[in-house]
């Protein structure tokens, strides 16, 4: 038995109404699983970027590619190489916030953290954080201690790096 | 135009001269202009049996087939023909109503997500929102249910788009990016399969239903040929090599002939063309062909290494790989070496099934030997699901390409009439003969009417032996008798069924009855049913789920002999080098 690994797959669609449904229908069909999916507008009109982080030996993989080229709709299939690719999530973090202590506290976080206060209300602050999702992890892990209220995250998109393009 | 007239337009421009399919509240604007257009409407009586119609007309013709249906339950009674048909590989489009665009989403009346249903059984689906789609869209569906790997294509078409105005496009242009099926093989692949099977002792041939979704008969038979290979088939394969030819072994796989099984097994180099290595095909996975180099050519890349590792694979058309492959091994010398073929015959003639029994309750084996007899090369069989269908399968003489039609993915029980009555549309001039259970026929006797008010002359013969046949085997083989609803106890008279429709109906009961009675009902010209009084208790040979092909149960022992005695077929010296 293969080795069980997180891929990153990255695949070109048709942006058209069906699409996320047919890319997610057949993972569900497969028994293959999703981590996340992120989809949105590509560099070129018409064609959204669909970014997949799933979890599977290598044959699972090769056969996640091999269906989702079967789809018409999607264009382009690549597993993307983890060392040569960026990977960035986006997450919104809602923390209790009541006593100067406490927002000062959270505020220098955000700071060492390249975050950034995105909203403040009397007893609460909203952070807004940009990386892998590790260092997102991070930072959850410690504004744990004042309690948080909501957390909105993405789920990664990716790029790989240099002049390669899928 | 209005969307209606583009629709039949498009169809027309397509070929398509026949269309099955079942009217409904949304497509009242489609049937408006079918009304009095050219197109030949066939009305079947169930829309199962349109999909499943349009199914067996494809398969039998190779072209594409069309049914249409409702939106609503007309959609969902579709549903069963259409993942049949993507199962098997089958190219149809199927034309399903909508409600008006303004309601979807509503639940309005006969109001279902087809598009939703339909997606993990369809090859694509597509859904009209204004009329001006209507060309590219059903040219697109035709080109992609015929082209690559086949398969069904589904058109969703509202009320409203029917009913709107467009203007019908002097050139239509397709735009498929995402769909660029692979024609030609690898030439380096070709040449590493050449060499592979150049250096082997003891090649296998196994063909699927791809060798006649691609024409590729032929070719198979010259490779064969070329390098004395034995040829084994699927069930889908059945019929793309000639049953009757010394190198044919017949069907490989569960209900397979145990020749097939043996020497699968044996072979050193298994070349596999259009198969998907199901189940029922390979058995325990882990012991299939342990002793092969397995080559497979397919057209669908995912086929590859899905279900049984594979040395050497090469992606497209079988057709042109296998010409290419001819090509690339006529130029090695051929040494004239027959030691595993005369081994393969050996053992071939040792395993050969009973076919004549005298006694009664008349066995199925006797029914199919004189069906057999009562056909011509020409003759279309199709097959319902169950015992008939293996029987069939197992001792049924197949000769000619798309000349025997079974639902072998899905297995859907209520195939094989319709299909019978969808080929026997497609070819006119040849006879059709749709070999059926009690079972599987009393799901789909409702178009007996249809046969009739058509005049569609098929034979359907009824294997009747008031059980469910192959989940009563089952039963009685692991399941310790334990007979749990598989017996038929009220069944209806198959003969005044039959005529209650006005379709002529025999019954036969006796060894050495069925040919004659076969036969007449085929002279006859018209639709006719003959129901056959089979021996309930006769079950197949088999391999139980879970094992090995070589571990078959209700077939007896047979000695092989020494393979390792056969000498090499070319030498290293011709061969080896570029």
């Amino acid at each position: 038995m293969d080795e069980l690994r997180s891929h990153i797959i990255s695949a070109i669609v048709m942006h058209r109404p069906g699409v996320l449904q047919r890319v997610a229908g057949l993972f569900t069909r497969r028994g293959f699983n999703i981590d996340s999916i992120t989809v949105g507008p590509s560099e070129q009109e018409g064609l959204a970027r669909m970014t997949i982080i799933s979890t599977g030996d290598d044959k699972v993989l090769e056969q996640i590619t091999k269906q989702l080229n079967k789809i018409i709709e999607v264009i382009k299939v690549r597993d993307l190489n983890a060392d040569g690719t960026v990977t960035r999530e986006l997450c919104l973090i809602k923390t209790h916030a009541t006593s100067e202590r406490a927002r000062s506290e959270i505020i220098q976080y955000a700071n060492i953290f390249r975050g950034r206060i995105v909203d403040v209300g009397p007893e609460n602050l909203t952070l807004e954080i940009t990386g892998t999702p590790e260092k997102i992890d991070a930072l959850i892990d410690l504004l744990k201690s004042f309690g948080i209220q909501e957390i909105a995250r993405t789920g990664p998109t990716a790029i790989s790096r240099g002049s390669k393009t899928i | 135009m209005k969307g209606s007239q583009a629709i039949i337009k498009s169809l027309t421009d397509e070929g398509v001269d026949v269309v099955f399919g079942y009217p409904g509240g949304v497509l009242l604007p489609l049937y408006d202009v079918i009304y009095d257009s050219d197109l030949k409407h066939i009305l079947v009586r169930h829309e199962q049996c349109a999909a499943h119609a349009a199914d067996g007309y494809a398969r039998a013709s190779g072209k594409v087939g069309v049914c249409i249906g409702t939106s609503g339950p007309g959609a969902t009674n579709l549903v069963t023909g259409i993942a049949t048909a993507y199962m098997d590989s089958a190219p149809i489009v199927a034309l399903a109503g909508q409600v008006g665009t303004p309601l979807i989403g509503n639940d309005a009346f006969q109001e279902v997500d087809t598009i939703g249903i339909t997606m993990p059984i369809s090859k694509h689906s597509y859904q009209a929102m204004k009329p001006s789609e209507i060309p590219e869209m059903i040219r697109s569906s035709f080109y992609i249910a015929r082209t690559g790997r086949p398969g069904p294509v589904v058109v969703d078409l509202p009320k409203d788009v029917q009913e709107g105005e467009l203007e019908y496009p002097e050139n239509i242009t397709i735009d498929l990016p995402g769909y660029k099926p692979t024609k030609k093989g690898h030439p380096l692949q070709v040449k590493r399969a050449s060499e592979m099977i150049l250096n082997c002792k003891k090649p296998v041939l196994l063909a699927g239903g791809g060798v006649i979704h691609s024409n590729s008969s032929e070719e198979l038979k010259h490779v064969s040929e070329l390098i004395e290979a034995p040829v084994t088939t699927t069930l889908m394969g059945k019929s793309s090599f000639p049953e009757d030819h010394p190198l044919s072994l017949g069907m490989l796989g569960m209900h397979g002939r145990k020749v097939s099984n043996m020497i699968v097994d044996e072979c050193d180099c298994l070349i596999a063309i259009g198969c998907r290595f199901s189940d029922r095909t390979t058995g325990d996975v882990a012991k299939f062909a342990p002793n092969a180099k397995l080559i497979h050519i397919d057209v669908d890349p995912a086929e590859i290494g899905k279900n049984i590792p594979v040395d050497l694979p090469i992606v497209g058309d079988a057709k042109i790989i296998l010409s290419h492959l001819i090509r690339a091994i006529s130029q090695s010398k051929n040494h004239n070496n027959h030691g595993w073929v005369d081994y393969v015959s050996k053992f071939r003639a040792k395993c050969l099934p009973r076919l004549s029994f005298e006694e009664m309750p008349l066995k199925p084996q006797q029914v199919i030997k004189e069906i057999s007899e009562a056909v011509t090369d020409e003759t279309i069989v199709t097959t319902d699901v169950g015992q008939n269908q293996m029987w069939m399968a197992h001792y049924f003489t197949s000769r000619n390409p798309r000349k025997f039609i079974s639902s072998g993915g899905l297995g859907t029980m209520g195939f094989g009439f319709p299909a019978a009555m969808g080929a026997k549309v497609a070819m006119p001039e040849n006879d059709v003969v749709a070999v059926c259970g009690d079972g599987g026929f009393l799901m789909v006797c409702q178009d007996l009417a249809t046969v009739k008010e058509y005049d569609i002359p098929v034979v359907v013969c009824v294997m009747d032996n008031r059980y469910l046949g192959m989940v009563f085997q089952w039963q009685k083989l692991f399941y310790e008798e334990r007979i749990s609803h598989t017996k038929l106890k009220a069944m209806p008279d198959f003969v005044k069924l039959a005529e209650a429709f006005g379709v002529n109906a025999y019954r036969v009961e006796r060894p050495g009855d069925m040919k004659e009675t076969l036969q007449e009902a085929l002279k006859s010209g018209e639709p006719s049913l003959i129901d056959v009084m089979i021996d309930p208790n006769e079950i197949l040979p088999m391999v139980p789920p879970g094992c090995g092909l070589t571990e078959i149960i209700g077939e007896d022992e047979v000695e092989r002999g020494n393979p390792d005695e056969i000498p090499h077929k070319f030498s290293a010296k011709e061969t080896g080098g570029d």
